[in-house]
């Protein structure tokens, strides 16, 4: 009896010969599930590896992190963060939002690139940006500038809804399809030009600016609930190290505090 | 040396000096200008490598010497093009260092690349001075006669063509001093006519793209370009910068640095203007009547305008014009805006007038090209305000990237010029970025007390006043002390705006740092602190380097003192890098890098020249390494310190350095060429005649020249040009001479080191203008020039003593 083609090999794709064979052997009609289901276990084991690897790196991450703000605590008014920050940042997982070729580094206290000319900010400034503004669940945030999405992750956790703006289409739609992945449902990102802020959700209890400008627009100043603060870092990419803090008292009144993470001999006094 | 040879290396060494100068410009578009100097600089020890390469290969390339001359040149032409572009893919992130080790690799590999082209080109040179040792002075004159001559012709070129193409000539010169060499000798007429081809087809047909530099995404210009909607609407090349003129009507452009954060004017419609793809400036669309400006009265710069009404404005900087605007907003009298760049001011007062409401052509403005302060020094009006524009990027200010930069705009001097120029209520207006911890603002206020007191002010105090924002500073210096209705007026504009009154006469502790707060030290204590007694205390304790800076010391932007770098690096990762000014460091790392490979390059050959003939090289090792080395260091000290001084007087730091390098180069040629006859006359004191000239003319020089300056200033550019020339036509004729004096003994004495001399004479160039820079920072240019006479007293000393005692030997070889 000649052997039955399951496949005909006239309509056969490329790999149909490969098919065919499969089909016509026993041994190897066992033995490929078999060899699936392993690699399926073995794929779930490193998983959990590298998830557990992940944990690691991203514990040590914190523990320097909670060192690094313990150092600068005296210029940024804050001796380490809040619990509430910490966690937040324990619960997001960076290596979600930074590019394949960076995995190693996703622990690291680094900004990284993403694309566009834009990075993932370091850990540090992500985690002392949050913990300025004192956010809480009833709360609504703007942020200007979402980039990978990591910083509007990190607030959502604290914050009641993060509104994030993005320019570059590519970056917001990224950005977008990863927080949806991962299941956060409190952060609306939309492509636009962040410079008027988002009027039809304003007034903001804060407001990040993670785009670097000139000047500070003052449509989002105006946007900002009075009691409100908003937060912009200063600098160019990967060098961005000091921030400037912005409060809108309860009269409306604007300040802004400039805080700088690093402790400098003091002066000394004219005589 | 037959003519075609000498034409060969003359071009060789032009292409040489064009490439160094190019390359400059690609690293300032690409990444940054410091990462340039040091780029650079450690690819010229490629002059080095040649060095030691010949001690080992001279006697097998001397045999066959045309041939080699012109594949080594060939190589070159080819190296120039094949290298720069492939260092052009290198992913290299200057901003990334911080954080990245890999960066370093990446540096070193692009080290390696530019490094060929030089290493080729001074192999050829090299192998000539070793094979036609007894005509070692034209071989010299014919080696910096070219240098000049390609320096200004670079610089032409430059304005004329773009980068690329400028590159692609190079390479074709390269393959004409092939082309040259081999036409020497009948043999090879053919391979001579093809390396002509190649240069015409390189100059034709290369593509552009591979040849041009690539810039970094993380510069403004890059970051404007990932916004949807922009659009680069012209591009111009020079060499003062690559000027790119950027339009985008779907997500408008907004410069205004320093603008309030109560500002209730939008911003109209701009063009952005950015030199190396950083430093934006802008061009704002505004109507006939200028009520679109409004939002300009919401930037600090703002402040005179409220103090002196309708006053006669010049604007130093004109940029995309955005002072003159705010001039005309204020209704001034009149406006003299100037321009250093020519091409800028052709973009904004010509190509892109339209846009800007043809603002340069009303009758109350007038652009002039040129630059600020010899501007200053020498026009018969009188001004109500002199307003010195912010035209250098945020973002390098903030991250420490600006240091460095010698200006002559910012200096005790320059402002004691200005005050001159002012009419008795007059004022001038510099405004800056706010850096924290202050240093750049307290460094202006410093600068300008002194100014103040060198005018005769009795209290320098009560003529300032300071506003800030959180990222600009204005400072307002008053002819004569500020009255209290003036006081009133900036107490006023500040706090309509919420600025911070950062200084004014008589002002209260508690009056500062309301609105934008910042941690002790606020400006406002170290501005009273040295307007106070005790200020040299104050300077001398604060953590940055805030004294005044000088025309001696013109490093406005060097705020870097040693005991600020511990702590610093300690807090890297949590912030303390931006707060280095990079420019110091990374002149360090060059000079450290540049004295570990000289040290090898230099060590290598002894193995081989110890081991060989010791008849050869008679013990005279350590004499060649000093008078050769001492040489090399002085020459481009001397130059580089001459250069800075003639800036003063020439006024334009372009055409400055390109008339003194091209003369100085020039008559040290006729020197060398000359130093021929000398050592005829007087075998035995030549070398000695020679330094006591320079020494003498240096330390007269020293001396006299800012006085002969002051004379000179008003005479006409050209005028002033040819003077500059006739002063430095005996110094630098003196100065051609002690090599080629010194390396013509060595051939007769010991022709084996002669290429090792070579060498050594390479790493010390490279050597010599990093450490002149640095020399210049603590202690001053003057120093710099005493320090050149006392390293050519050394090589005469050695070579009095040891060198040109030293027998010559029955040579084989040296009549080639």
């Amino acid at each position: 009896m000649p052997n039955h083609d399951p496949i005909d090999p006239r309509y056969a794709p490329l790999p149909g010969r490969f098919a065919k064979f499969i089909a016509t052997r026993r041994d190897v009609r066992v033995a490929v599930p078999t060899a699936v289901a392993a690699c399926m276990i073995l794929a779930l084991v490193a998983g959990n590896v590298l998830a557990d690897a992940y944990d690691a790196a991203r514990n040590d991450l914190l523990e320097q992190i909670q060192r690094d703000a313990a150092d600068t605590g005296g210029l940024t008014g804050r001796r380490g963060f809040s619990p509430e920050t910490m966690a937040a940042l324990r619960r997001v997982p960076r290596h979600e939002f930074v590019r394949k070729e960076h995995l190693s580094l996703a622990y690291a206290n680094r900004p990284l690139p993403i694309g566009y000319g834009q990075t993932i900010s370091q850990p540090y400034i992500v985690a002392l940006m949050t913990d300025l503004l004192d956010l809480s669940r009833d709360q609504r945030l703007l942020e200007v500038g979402t980039g990978s999405g990591y910083q509007a992750a990190v607030a959502a956790e604290v914050a009641g809804h993060v509104y994030t703006v993005e320019i570059i289409g590519a970056l917001a739609g990224q950005a977008r399809d990863r927080l949806k992945n991962l299941g956060v449902a409190n952060v609306t990102v939309r492509r636009a030009d962040g410079y008027h802020g988002w009027p039809r959700h304003a007034p903001f209890d804060a407001i990040i600016v993670t785009a670097a400008a000139d000047h500070i627009p003052p449509p989002l100043v105006r946007q900002l609930r009075p009691g409100g603060r908003m937060v912009i870092p200063v600098g160019p990419r990967f060098l961005t190290q000091q921030l400037v803090l912005i409060e809108k008292a309860h009269d409306g009144r604007v300040t802004a505090r400039q805080l700088l993470p690093v402790r400098f001999v003091p002066l000394t006094r004219k005589p | 040396m037959t003519l075609p040879l000498a034409l060969a290396v003359a071009l060789l060494s032009g292409a040489v000096m064009g490439y160094e100068i190019l390359l400059m410009r690609f690293f300032s578009v690409a990444q940054w200008h410091h990462f340039a100097y040091m780029v650079i600089g450690l690819a010229m020890l490629g002059f080095g490598v040649s060095g030691t390469f010949l001690v080992f290969a001279r006697e097998r390339l001397s045999t066959r010497f045309v041939p080699a001359f012109a594949t080594f040149a060939g190589f070159f032409g080819v190296t120039v093009v094949v290298a720069t572009s492939a260092a052009q893919l290198v992913p290299f992130n200057a901003l990334e260092v911080v954080w990245d080790p890999w960066q370093f690799a990446y540096l070193f590999v692009i080290y390696l690349l530019l490094a060929v082209p030089f290493f080729c080109a001074a192999t050829s040179i090299g192998l000539t001075l070793y094979v036609l040792r007894s005509g070692t002075a034209q071989v010299y004159r014919a080696d910096l006669m070219g240098a000049g001559f390609g320096a200004a012709v670079i610089v032409a070129v430059m304005f004329l063509l773009p980068i690329d193409r400028c590159l692609a000539a190079l390479g074709g010169v390269g393959l004409v001093a092939a082309g040259l060499a081999l036409a020497s000798e009948r043999r090879t007429r053919r391979p001579a006519a093809l390396c002509v081809v190649g240069a015409v087809a390189a100059m034709a047909f290369l593509p552009d793209e591979p040849l041009m530099p690539r810039l970094n995404p993380y510069k403004a210009l890059g970051q404007a370009l990932t916004v949807p909607g922009a659009e680069i609407v012209s591009e111009v090349s020079g060499p003062l910068g690559l000027l790119t003129a950027v339009r985008n009507d779907e997500v408008p452009l907004r410069h205004a640095p320093g603008l309030s954060l109560n500002a209730n004017a939008d911003i109209p419609e701009q063009l952005a203007v950015y030199t190396d793809g950083d430093a934006p400036t802008a061009v704002t669309r505004h109507g006939e009547a200028l009520s679109s400006s409004a939002y300009l009265d919401w930037r600090t710069a703002a402040l005179p305008y409220h103090l002196v009404a309708e006053p006669r404005v010049l604007v130093l900087g004109t940029g995309g014009g955005d002072e003159v605007l705010m001039a005309l907003h204020h209704r001034a009298r009149s406006v003299d805006a100037i321009e250093l760049n020519p091409q800028m001011a052709r973009l904004v007062g010509r190509d892109h007038a339209e846009f800007g409401g043809r603002i340069f052509e009303r009758p109350l403005v007038s652009l002039h090209v040129g630059e600020g302060r010899s501007f200053a020094a020498t026009t018969d009006e009188a001004y109500d305000l002199i307003q010195i524009s912010l035209l250098d990027p945020f973002s390098a200010a903030a991250s420490g990237l600006h240091a460095l930069n010698e200006s002559t705009l910012y200096t005790v001097e320059a402002f004691e010029t200005f005050l001159g120029r002012l009419t008795p209520d007059g004022m001038l207006a510099v405004t800056r970025w706010m850096r924290l911890p202050p240093r750049g603002s307290l460094k202006l206020a410093a600068t300008a007390l002194a100014a103040l007191e060198r005018t005769g002010a009795s209290r320098p105090r009560d003529h300032i006043a300071a506003v800030r924002a959180w990222n600009a500073v204005t400072l307002v210096v008053a002819k004569k002390p500020l009255t209290q209705d003036r006081i009133s007026m900036a107490r006023t504009f500040a706090n309509v705006r919420s600025f911070d009154l950062a200084y004014l006469p008589g002002i209260a502790a508690d009056e500062t740092n309301r609105f934008n707060v910042i941690g002790t030290p606020t400006v406002y204590q170290g501005i009273d602190a040295l307007a106070g007694s005790g200020a040299a205390e104050f300077v001398e304790s604060y953590p940055f380097d805030i004294a005044p800076a000088t025309d001696d010391r013109p490093y406005f932007f060097h705020f870097f003192k040693w005991r600020l770098l511990p702590e610093l690096l300690k807090m890297r990762t949590a912030g303390g890098i931006p707060f280095i000014e990079w420019g110091y460091v990374i002149l360090l790392a060059t000079l450290v890098q540049a004295l570990l490979a000289s040290a090898a390059l230099i060590l290598l050959p002894l193995t081989v020249l110890r081991g060989g003939a010791p008849s050869e090289s008679k013990g005279l090792f350590w004499s060649t390494a000093a008078c050769f080395g001492a040489i090399g260091l002085a020459f481009l000290f001397i130059e580089i310190s001459f250069m800075q001084r003639f800036v003063l007087l020439l006024g334009h730091p372009l055409y400055a350095v390109v008339v003194i390098l091209t003369g100085f180069l020039l008559f040290a040629g006729l020197g060398s060429g000359w130093s021929a006859k000398l050592r005829r006359r007087m075998p035995e004191r030549a070398v000695s005649w020679a330094v006591a000239g320079i020494v003498g003319l240096a330390l007269l020089y020293l001396a006299f020249l800012p006085a002969v300056f002051e004379v000179l200033r008003p005479l006409p550019e050209v005028a002033k040009v040819a003077v500059s020339l006739a002063l430095i036509a005996p110094l630098a004729f003196a100065m051609g001479m002690p090599f080629p004096l010194a390396l013509h003994r060595l051939g007769e004495a010991s022709p084996g080191l002669v290429p090792w001399a070579w060498g050594i004479n390479g790493c010390a160039s490279v050597v010599s203008a990093v450490l002149a820079a640095l020399i210049a920072i603590d202690w001053g240019f003057d120093a710099v020039i005493l320090a050149a006479c006392g390293l050519y007293a050394v090589a005469a000393i050695v070579y009095g003593v040891r060198l040109g005692k030293a027998p010559p030997i029955v040579s084989r070889d040296s009549g080639t």
